[in-house]
């Protein structure tokens, strides 16, 4: 850009405070001098800085900064004054009298006031009432304190004044005062002009330049004769942001949309389950360690929900003995009491378990492929590492004939689906899948396997007693939160719900 | 899950055979263990807790050298007879009713050894044993005993011994106050008239299980070369199989097996009982559940890459196998010998059509008109503090309490969202104003209709929040979301202690309003916020 063309491009501010920049100067002075406040002038000499020509420093400087009452000191005069007028009307004042005359901001400056008259050496006598009195001298020369001009001068300044050689007596002088003013170190503004700032000032570009074009002058066509100021097109503007979708719930349609896209079927249920559901449905021994109380949330109120009778016989049985599954059971005594208790579901599995016994009672479809993606909780004290409610993702399929050669392939697909080159699985164990497998996938950043999630055939304890018959299902799952902390580099599992603005506003989008 | 911690060159040893890390590593996590790690000379494994076997080395490495095909097979283990007895008394009956014992000689207990047996022991009692309730195990050196023993129940006062780490006598009230191990097993006997106890032939007391052995007859050390093992609980079979877990590896590492004459006020039995466990090999079940069509003689010898016998027909399970209990379970050893990785894989023709939730298909398009309106969404918890959804609410709820959290201010499900939006706005107050946000989640209301007891419903509330924010603005967006849905219904008057009087009405099933000042301090907010709740199902026609 030509310096004519930087000239034409400057915004109104800039326009301003042009004339009055020096070759170096203090912000607070290009201020006044512009007649703009301080925050305008700053932001005009910001743009100019933007366009290299000007550099601004930033200085510390001290000074006293004026309380109120110090204000206050300025507006009524200072309490010294206030007596030596009385003084000056009465000729003599008693010492008990001079707090009658005190500022009303100031009544505790009695035994201040006295130190100044003292000091300016008016006579200290004793009335013929035997009370001690100063006595008014018109030889006497009253001299102004210095603190007087040093708030007039900070008044002009916002009431700070800048302790410089000039202004230390007067600083001096209203710091010695209690309240009037605080000693502080502030940011001190200065410029200088470059050599292309000189030269802009030299150029003084005298014609006008229209802000915005208008209804007005569309409308009586007064644009032709007018020239709109260029913008600077390159520079940033501020942000702002758009309404979102939580990130969290971002990743959870994407993921729905892709168990869709295989056409499977969502299943939903509540969080309220029955230890029945949740985990005798689905063959986990009522003292296997994971059932204990640190593990899961039981309800206080209300402790307990009722289950359907039929089924309730069929799993205790499976659970005593195997009933007519063929299995051995696991042997012990099973308990309605542990069964009936109410808890928060610790896995989505139990939808699962409710999808195959809807299958038996001909509420759900069977050949059929189900998924659910929805939140779990367990029992653990809030840490970095740790949520206590999340969520899990989980498919099954349903369907004679299926084997463990297809669960390798449905994994393959659902996990090349969710953007991951490579999957194998590993052997593994969950009490309701056999044969069991955990599920690797390839990290192709870190080059390695990480493992992501289980799999397995429902055992024929859990078929055979929820359908009705042994058919194979094939299921696996994982859990999300892992993956999309890992998506957005989060540190901390809770930056994922700590719901903070800013984050919602300006996070990536789930792609 | 448990791990343990093995020594690589003790493993090695026992395998005999010469595995680069990188090998060791693939058949650890092959077998259906899960490795934590290999630093040098440590190995760390995480064991199922359907293979107690593996918790020592001793199983881990019978495990591992059938596996990679250095001893194929059923391992079988010689029991001679001891002549000895254990007599069971009926006091025991009450209180801890079983038992299984041996007896193991010829050990050459040094440092590691001793390790290794601590191990098991502890692994044992935490994971197959549930913290000894299950099966709690006890080992002392034969040395100091004499037979017969006697296990009784005796009442706590009558108990007198000197128990491990400990300087002097003590009764069973004592232990159980002062003992470290009698603080933490205490509630396992708490209540009982009588504990149990073992004794030996000269009536001393060499324990008080499931708590802790006696000091001058239950000290395993180095140099011991002989030991008194015994299981006890309340399942005969569980003990049986437990006993079978820890002699076997005693065994292996040079013991010999030696039985006991149990007499039982029910029956005498002897024990351990390691004879192999028979069941028929379904081979078209197992064949069918892994696509496989392998023929009777593969079957056989992939078993055997997994410690099991086979003998016309029938699958030998070692005693120390707990977990084999159907078809499927051999059905998965024989996929694990043959490799997981080898298994071939395929994609069925499951013809079926994807259908997604209505409700969830519903809330997609209110998020979309909300985003519209440039709101933000936030997530937050199901679970919530009971205060911030009542009292702070000034509202009278009984929300649905959770009796254990651990998280402490989450004692709650919340019955609505509002009190969740009111925090997150508490929580911005550093960013900028205004503040618009909006949540989907679920509500939980106690309902006696349901089978727990509880309603869960889907809901959604809106918060404005920022000076100016009023009835007027969220009610625009009540407005614009409604005839977004074609929903028509009136607003009405009504009275809510969260909300400012004269400023809250409710349109169908939503509650829309100012929110009360009192509440907004109550939650540290100083800017207004209008809002309304409803809930979801309540839009759909």
């Amino acid at each position: 850009m030509n310096i004519k063309e930087l000239a034409a491009s400057l915004h109104p501010l800039e326009r301003k405070v042009l004339p009055h920049l020096q070759k170096k100067g203090t912000l607070a002075a290009l201020a006044k001098a512009s007649s703009l406040q301080e925050v305008e002038a700053m932001r005009a000499l910001q743009w100019l800085e933007g366009k290299g020509c000007v550099t601004i420093t930033t200085e510390e400087e001290e000074g006293v900064a004026i309380s109120k009452k110090g204000q206050q000191a300025h507006k009524l005069g200072l309490p010294e004054e206030h007596v030596i007028k009385a003084l000056k009307q009465h000729k003599e004042l008693t010492v008990s009298a001079i707090p009658h005359h005190l500022p009303p901001y100031d009544r505790g400056a009695t035994g201040a006031v006295i130190g100044v008259l003292k000091k300016l050496g008016l006579p200290f006598i004793t009335t013929k009432e035997g009370a001690p009195a100063f006595k008014w001298v018109d030889a006497v020369a009253i001299k102004e304190p210095p603190a007087k001009q040093g708030l007039a001068e900070a008044s002009k300044r916002e009431w700070w004044l800048p302790i410089t050689p000039a202004t230390k007596s007067a600083a001096e002088d209203i710091l010695r005062r209690k309240g009037y003013g605080e000693r502080q170190k502030r940011k001190l503004k200065r410029y200088a002009l470059t050599k292309l700032g000189v030269a802009l000032t030299e150029q003084r570009d005298t014609k006008t330049y229209e802000e915005k074009l208008t209804h007005a002058m569309l409308k009586d066509g007064t644009w032709q004769q007018k020239t709109f100021r260029p913008y600077n097109v390159e520079i940033n503007v501020p942000r702002i942001h758009r309404g979102r979708k939580h990130f969290v719930n971002e990743a959870i349609e994407s993921i729905k949309r892709i168990w869709l896209d295989m056409g499977f079927t969502e299943m939903t249920g509540t969080d309220v389950q029955t230890a029945f559901w949740d985990l005798d449905a689905l063959y986990v021994p009522q003292d296997h360690p994971a059932r204990e109380m640190q593990d899961t949330f039981y309800l206080e109120k209300p402790a307990r929900g009722s289950i359907p009778a039929a089924l309730y016989k069929k799993v205790k049985r499976v659970h005593e003995n195997g009933g007519d599954t063929g299995s051995t059971g696991w042997r012990y005594r099973f308990s309605k009491e542990e069964s009936t208790r109410n808890l928060l579901r610790t896995h989505t599995t139990v939808l699962s378990a409710q999808t195959l016994y809807a299958i038996s009672q001909g509420k759900a479809a069977m050949p059929g492929k189900y998924f659910s993606v929805a939140k779990v909780y367990r029992n653990e004290a809030l840490d970095w590492k740790h949520l206590f409610e999340f969520y899990q993702v989980e498919g099954i399929v349903v369907a004679e004939g299926l084997t463990f050669q297809h669960l390798k392939g449905y994994l393959r697909a659902f996990f090349s689906k969710m953007g991951f080159s490579d999957v194998r699985i590993r052997p593994g164990h969950f009490p309701y899948t056999e044969p069991s497998a955990e599920v690797d996938v390839w990290d192709a950043k870190r080059k390695q396997w990480v493992e992501l999630g289980g799999s397995g055939i429902f055992r024929p304890e859990v078929t055979k007693t929820l359908i009705g018959k042994e058919v194979p299902v094939l299921a696996w799952g994982l859990g999300m939160e892992r993956i999309i902390k890992e998506y957005y580099k989060l540190e901390d599992i809770r930056d994922l719900y700590r719901n903070d603005l800013e984050q919602l506003k300006t996070i990536k989008a789930w792609l | 899950m448990p791990t343990i911690t093995l020594s690589k060159k003790a493993l090695l040893k026992q395998l005999g055979a010469r595995l680069s890390d990188e090998q060791l590593k693939e058949h650890i996590s092959m077998l259906g263990t899960d490795l934590e790690g290999i630093a040098e000379d440590e190995i760390t494994v995480e064991v199922f807790p359907n293979r107690p076997d593996l918790l020592s080395m001793q199983g881990f490495a019978r495990a591992l050298r059938a596996f990679i095909g250095k001893e194929r097979g059923l391992r079988r283990y010689t029991v001679k007879k001891s002549g000895e007895q254990v007599i069971i008394d009926k006091t025991v009956l009450t209180c801890r009713p079983y038992t299984s014992c041996a007896i193991v000689r010829n050990l050459h207990i040094d440092e590691e050894r001793l390790k290794e047996i601590i191990q098991i022991q502890e692994k044992l009692h935490v994971t197959f044993g549930r913290n000894r309730k299950r099966a709690a195990i006890g080992i002392y050196p034969l040395e100091h005993i004499a037979f017969p023993i006697y296990f009784r129940g005796l009442r706590p006062r009558d108990i007198s011994f000197q128990p491990l780490e400990m300087q002097r006598e003590m009764n069973g009230e004592e232990i159980l106050e002062l003992h470290p191990k009698g603080r933490e097993y205490a509630h396992l006997v708490q209540g009982l008239k009588r504990y149990a106890c073992f004794l030996d032939g000269k009536q001393r007391i060499m324990s008080l299980t499931p708590i802790i052995n006696s000091h001058l007859t239950g000290k395993v050390a180095e140099q011991t070369t002989a030991v008194f093992v015994e299981c006890s609980g309340f399942d005969q079979r569980i003990l049986d199989e437990c006993l079978a877990i820890i002699v076997t590896a005693l065994a292996d590492m040079g013991g010999t097996i030696e039985s006991l004459e149990l007499k039982h006020p029910e029956g005498t039995r002897t024990t351990p009982q390691l004879e192999p466990r028979k069941m028929k090999l379904d081979l078209a079940y197992c064949n069918k559940l892994l696509g496989f069509s392998l023929t009777e003689r593969e079957a056989a010898a992939l078993l055997g890459r997994m410690g099991f016998g086979y003998e016309r027909g029938s699958v030998l399970i070692p005693a120390y196998r707990t977990d084999i209990m159907h078809q499927a379970d051999l059905a998965e050893d024989i996929a694990i010998a043959y490799g997981y990785a080898a298994i071939p894989e395929s994609l069925p023709t499951v013809a079926t059509v994807g259908q997604a939730d209505p409700l969830g298909e519903f809330s997609r398009i209110i998020r979309e008109v909300l985003i519209g309106h440039g709101l933000l969404e936030v997530h937050n918890f199901n679970l919530i503090g009971h205060a911030e959804q009542t009292t702070m609410m000034m509202a009278e709820r009984e929300p649905v309490r959770i009796a254990n959290s651990l998280s402490e201010g989450y004692d709650s499900l919340r019955a609505w969202l509002l009190p969740s939006l009111l925090n997150t706005l508490a929580q911005n107050r550093k960013h900028d104003y205004p503040q618009h946000i909006f949540e989907l989640g679920k509500v939980f209301v106690k309902d006696e209709s349901t089978t727990t007891g509880v309603r869960e419903e889907l809901h959604l509330a809106v918060a404005l929040c920022g000076e100016g924010e009023d009835y007027t603005a969220i009610r625009q967006i009540l407005d614009s979301l409604l005839s977004a849905l074609d929903v028509k219904t009136p607003y009405r008057r009504t009275k809510h202690k969260s909300f400012i009087p004269g400023r809250v009405a409710t349109a169908g099933a939503a509650t829309i309003g100012e929110v009360a000042p009192a509440v907004l301090r109550n939650f540290g907010l100083e800017m207004p916020v209008a809002a309304f709740e409803l809930p979801v199902a309540s839009l759909r026609k």
